[in-house]
């Protein structure tokens, strides 16, 4: 669209944790082949609104600038996504700019994506080797096993799968699907899977695996395009053995 | 809370219980008034050996009262745990995710009204027979409430079949359950034309 001039811009604002959020429209002149991050980048430059007001300039947090790190994710036109990887030339405009809704608010498009860090530490998604002396190279992962595995560690936290699930909000305590997949890559590793028991207990208590109401909207906008259903779904199936285990008794 | 001390276990028999016995009831019972459309006769004969079952109330108390209750009431309780996106997310699954808890509660309601019209009325001394179902759906309104309530329940039963595989780890692979998607679906059709086409009988 050559005629274009401008990028109107129309951003849900909020002063800090517990203020009224508000709406501030912008106009940025048009430039070929901007992203989300560098529209808001002129904005910081010349903070001015659409009605010609000076103004603060947005908040947001990015890293990677390369959709790997998750920090920039926010609600683009209503979606959840990374701002760094949403093209200006692809979005319908006005461009809606929100915060994530699932997370609380730090400044304008700046949200505290703790609780998805403190369910990772929950599930103790990682591997324990850590000791008193050298255990030695562990057991090797199986090559077609790794293909797949690999796909899960493509998890960058970003919150997209908790903002879409209908079952993460403040009335439920479900985790969320992001720390339920790390148990699938970690049980799935060979040396990871010896805590599998310890992770699979864990899931299986209150806001754990049982709080999935598989309406599988976490899959659908994945931005990794990580299997996420067929992780909860395998999860089940461990959990489930793990339930009759725990109660018939299994010693191998 | 206690109800979260033995979340897994709750969870998983309120899914048992939806499909076994629940669901397996449901479609007996629906299976049983397609009766009525061969004639009155018939379905007075085929409701009449049900009524006459030994050990008939142990029956309805253990498979048919307590696991609908449990069913219904823990039900109501994860149901209230969900905030709809529907409006936001319009995928296939996230609808199903809705209508699930809707329908939900229409079966919690409908139920309720079914067996106060039927069940509490045949212990009150009403005799359970054709006339009896006649006698209601002769109202057009509660012909439509009960279409609704039909439809409503076996929609609820088949994709708690597909949700039930998920949650007991059968279906795992996205074919699998894509597979089952549209076995279920070709369930809700099949049970609704079978209870459809009963109801409408008894006009």
């Amino acid at each position: 669209m050559a005629d274009q001039k401008v990028i109107r811009l129309s951003v849900k604002r909020q002063q800090d944790a517990d203020s009224k959020p508000y709406i501030e429209e912008f106009e940025i002149p048009y430039r070929p082949n901007m992203n989300v991050i560098s529209v808001l980048m002129e904005i910081r430059k010349n903070p001015v609104n659409a009605k010609g007001e000076k103004t603060t300039p947005v908040v947001w947090e990015n890293v990677c600038l390369e959709e790997v790190c998750g920090s920039c994710t926010m609600l683009i036109n209503g979606k959840p996504r990374q701002a760094c990887s949403a093209l200006i030339d692809q979005l319908e405009q006005p461009i809606h700019l929100a915060p994530l809704s699932t997370f609380p608010v730090v400044r304008d498009l700046q949200v505290d994506r703790q609780r998805m860090f403190d369910a990772l530490k929950r599930v103790k998604a990682w591997i324990p080797i850590d000791g008193t002396f050298n255990l030695g190279p562990g057991p090797r992962f199986p090559e077609k096993k790794r293909q797949w595995a690999y796909e899960l560690s493509k998890c960058m936290t970003c919150g997209c799968c908790l903002e879409a699930c209908p079952n993460v909000n403040d009335r439920s305590d479900f985790i969320g699907p992001a720390a339920l997949s790390q148990v699938r890559l970690f049980n799935a590793h060979p040396t990871g899977e010896m805590n599998k028991e310890e992770r699979l207990t864990t899931i299986m208590e209150a806001g754990g695996i049982n709080s999935c109401g598989n309406s599988q909207n976490c899959v659908q906008v994945c931005p990794k395009g990580i299997s996420l259903t067929t992780s909860i779904a395998d999860l089940y199936r461990q959990t489930t053995l793990q339930s009759f285990k725990n109660f018939f008794g299994s010693y191998k | 809370m206690e109800l979260k001390r033995y979340d897994n276990f709750l969870r998983k028999l309120h899914s048992l219980a939806g499909i076994i016995p629940v669901g397996v009831f449901l479609t007996f019972h629906l299976s049983l008034n397609y009766t009525a459309t061969w004639g009155e006769e018939a379905y007075n004969q085929a409701a009449g050996f049900m009524v006459n079952l030994p050990f008939k109330l142990f029956l309805e108390t253990f498979i048919i009262f307590l696991p609908l209750l449990f069913h219904a009431l823990y039900g109501v309780y994860i149901a209230l745990q969900a905030k709809h996106n529907v409006n936001r997310f319009h995928y296939f699954r996230n609808w199903s995710f809705f209508l699930q808890r809707i329908t939900g509660f229409i079966v919690f309601i409908f139920v309720a009204w079914h067996v106060w019209q039927t069940r509490v009325q045949v212990a009150l001394g009403a005799e359970p027979s054709f006339g009896m179902m006649a006698d209601i759906v002769d109202n057009p309104l509660f012909l439509v409430l009960y279409i609704i309530g039909i439809v409503s329940s076996v929609y609820h039963f088949t994709n708690g079949i597909f949700t039930f595989l998920i949650t007991w780890g059968i279906t795992v692979s996205p074919k699998s359950q894509r597979v089952f998607q549209y076995v279920t679906l070709a369930v809700f059709f099949v049970l609704s034309f079978i209870g459809v086409r009963a109801i409408l009988a008894f006009v």
